[in-house]
């Protein structure tokens, strides 16, 4: 695990509250935009970042994480200039995790070996690839782990006792609990099932254990940080972003204020419960 | 299907984690990791249980029509003079295509293992119309998606499923057609995945998809083998199939690809030529990771999937089974092309000269024969995949022809 995710989730640990993990994707709708938000998300009450690459085909993701990746994509973004968004935020933080969330081809095409070393001179702390399984772990997780990025895994309600192991085999850094069966931004959780899922995943890990997948309010938020060690906040935050552009789908002066003060909010609810 | 693996052998792959070479492989999201672990588990005690195979042969005889016939094409060979053309006549199986060969078998492996409720993808229509009619046959609930172009184009295919019970989504997401209508039912899959089969129609995406869905064709080219056998009392010279994913091609290859006397062709779509927009994810792409698999695809730079344009609904995908990749990289299959426009030609000179209206799909592997044909002698034997009937074709073709003025 590397040494600003270890120090995040010990810090919060020692203060008895769960992290408040915010998602925005990377070049949504400009890199600018997106440099703004990132710069304003720890004082709004983000304890870890994660940005999304943006991809064509993102099979896991609903509708609006979809129309995010396509908004950024249409302005340009690539894989390189998200790297330059990380390294341009740690010339004023250094302490705030950062984790890379997306799918594979994009990385594959960059080149592994180039991509996880410009991503560790970057700042990025962590990664997620969704369609990386297990059973891939030669791909990206082994040799992520061995350049000192924390790969962290999914678990979801489809991985029963049996598997869980095989998941967690290599997982570092956080377990990522995904609250539904389905794609991002879609059913509100059964709060009751994911506390349940959550203490199952703790008797197999150490780890810390976050839960994403359909969190929309500071109540959500509070809900699951009664169990877990940390929540997660994407779709909600993308559909701010989408709802505060103009016509021709261009960021406005309300777009930064919208996302920022959505996260404070969600944060309230996050960070109400002392464990 | 259960014949012993020889070493040294083109048919032994995929490797234990679905991998042909480089190719392949299972990237999924940890939702469908379990579900595609038991579906393999339940494939492997299938396709080794003679009661699975006596079933499906049994359906395969009185439902399909099978076994479709090796139709020797005596007035196109005329016309070409040169090889001796043979027709593999899977256009007259029930449905109108090959698909309804491997939707058999999965929707067999899904009563298996208990599924009540069947997700498909298709492009032309004709995979979704397979899986609609067994859907209808043994009492299944269908879903099919469909992308928006694909269904505003291929209409007739759409009234079909619609028939047959089936519910039909149009997709309109990103290009709106058979590449978002993959995603879409995926999405569905991660959501549902506790009651539903996902029936993928070629031989891509995740293991055990390739390999499963080529067994399933392969019965294409074991028929081919014995028909030639009695027809000219050797094997075919060679073979020609279109490609889109590839399922019918890797259904009539897989038998023969240890014959190393049988040269085979695969013929991808070159739309409006490979310097503009097409579909040959061999000749215009790389090898990339996409909808589970590692093969070559159509993208960006930056590993961003690029839409694929083809006349033909079926043969517009980014990407081909992995197993196809594979056999281009070891060079045992030569992989051409064929644009919109020969396609066209092919179509209207089968039509007129056999009376067989093929599928825009098939008609570029047509287009490829009426080239290679000529050159080749007389004595050699050469056997066409007919994938599919143009009935659902005629419409397009009919409008283009008639904006020309012809």
């Amino acid at each position: 695990m590397t040494s600003r995710l270890t120090a995040r989730f010990q810090a919060l640990a020692a203060d008895r509250r769960a992290a408040l993990v915010t998602f925005i994707t990377s070049g949504d709708p400009d890199a600018g935009t997106t440099a703004k938000i990132l710069a304003g998300l720890p004082a709004a009450g983000a304890d870890v970042i994660e940005i999304g690459m943006p991809f064509t085909d993102p099979m896991a993701d609903g509708p609006a994480i979809q129309a995010g990746g396509l908004r950024a994509l249409k302005g340009g973004m690539t894989l390189a200039k998200t790297l330059a968004l990380v390294g341009d935020f740690r010339k004023g933080d250094d302490a705030t995790p950062i984790i890379l969330m997306g799918y594979y081809n994009p990385i594959y095409i960059y080149g592994v070996e180039r991509f996880l070393v410009d991503a560790k001179a970057a700042g990025v702390d962590g990664l997620i690839v969704v369609d990386l399984p297990p059973e891939e772990d030669d791909e990206l997780c082994l040799p992520a782990l061995a350049a000192g990025l924390a790969f962290i895994r999914l678990a979801t309600p489809t991985t029963d006792d049996k598997r869980l192991p095989t998941v967690l085999r290599n997982t570092s850094g956080f377990v990522y609990y995904v609250s539904i069966t389905g794609i991002t931004g879609s059913a509100t959780p059964d709060f009751g099932a994911v506390a349940a899922a959550v203490s199952r995943i703790k008797q197999h890990t150490d780890l810390p254990v976050c839960v994403g997948f359909g969190v929309r309010t500071a109540e959500h938020a509070r809900a699951i940080a009664e169990g877990a060690d940390g929540v997660v906040v994407g779709s909600a935050l993308v559909e701010a972003v989408r709802a505060s552009l103009d016509a021709e789908g261009r960021a406005t002066p309300a777009t930064v204020p919208a996302v920022l003060d959505l996260v404070a909010r969600i944060a309230e609810g996050a960070h109400a419960v002392r464990k | 299907m259960t014949e012993a693996p020889k070493l040294n052998s083109f048919r032994n792959g995929p490797d234990e984690r679905g991998h042909f070479g480089q190719f392949g492989g299972r990237f999924v999201a940890e939702t469908l990791m379990p579900l595609i672990l038991s579906l393999e588990q339940a494939y492997k005690e299938a396709r080794v249980d003679p009661a699975f195979h006596k079933e499906m042969g049994g359906h395969l005889v009185h439902y399909v029509g099978r076994p479709s016939p090796l139709y020797f094409a005596e007035r196109l060979t005329e016309h070409l003079g040169g090889a001796k053309i043979y027709l593999k006549r899977e256009e007259l199986n029930h449905t109108g295509s090959h698909k309804v060969n491997n939707v058999l078998g999965q929707i067999m492996l899904a009563r298996r293992m208990g599924k009540p409720r069947i997700i498909a993808e298709t492009g032309a229509g004709q995979h979704g119309v397979a899986t609609a009619t067994l859907c209808a046959r043994f009492g299944l609930k269908c879903v099919v998606y469909m992308g928006a172009v694909d269904v505003e184009r291929q209409q007739a295919n759409v009234f079909r499923m619609k028939m047959l019970g089936a519910e039909v989504i149009p997709v309109q997401s990103g290009s709106k057609t058979l590449k978002d209508a993959m995603n879409e039912a995926l999405r569905d899959w991660v959501t549902n995945v506790h009651d539903t089969f996902y029936c993928i129609g070629t031989v891509a995406g995740p293991h055990p998809y390739p390999a499963m869905v080529r067994d399933f064709q392969s019965i294409i080219g074991r028929e081919t083998r014995e028909q030639m056998m009695a027809a000219e009392g050797r094997l075919p010279d060679s073979l020609i199939a279109c490609i889109g994913g590839g399922s019918n091609a890797m259904g009539l290859f897989h038998p023969f690809l240890d014959d190393a006397g049988v040269e085979i062709f695969g013929v991808e779509a070159a739309g409006h030529g490979l310097s503009g927009l097409h579909a040959a994810s061999i000749a215009g792409g790389r090898p990339g990771v996409l909808h589970g698999n590692r093969t070559y695809l159509l993208m960006d730079a930056d590993g961003q999937i690029e839409e694929a344009h083809s006349i033909s609904a079926g043969l517009d995908y980014p990407g081909i089974g992995p197993e196809h990749s594979w056999l281009h990289d070891v060079g045992r299959v030569t992989y051409l092309s064929a644009t919109d426009e020969e396609a066209l030609e092919a179509f209207q000179l089968l039509s007129r000269l056999e009376g067989i209206i093929p599928a825009l799909e098939p008609a570029h592997a047509i287009a490829r024969v009426i080239e290679l044909a000529p050159k080749l002698p007389r004595d050699h034997l050469m056997v066409v995949n007919l994938s599919g009937r143009g009935d659902k074709d005629v419409p397009q073709v009919s409008e283009i022809f008639e904006s020309r003025g012809r």
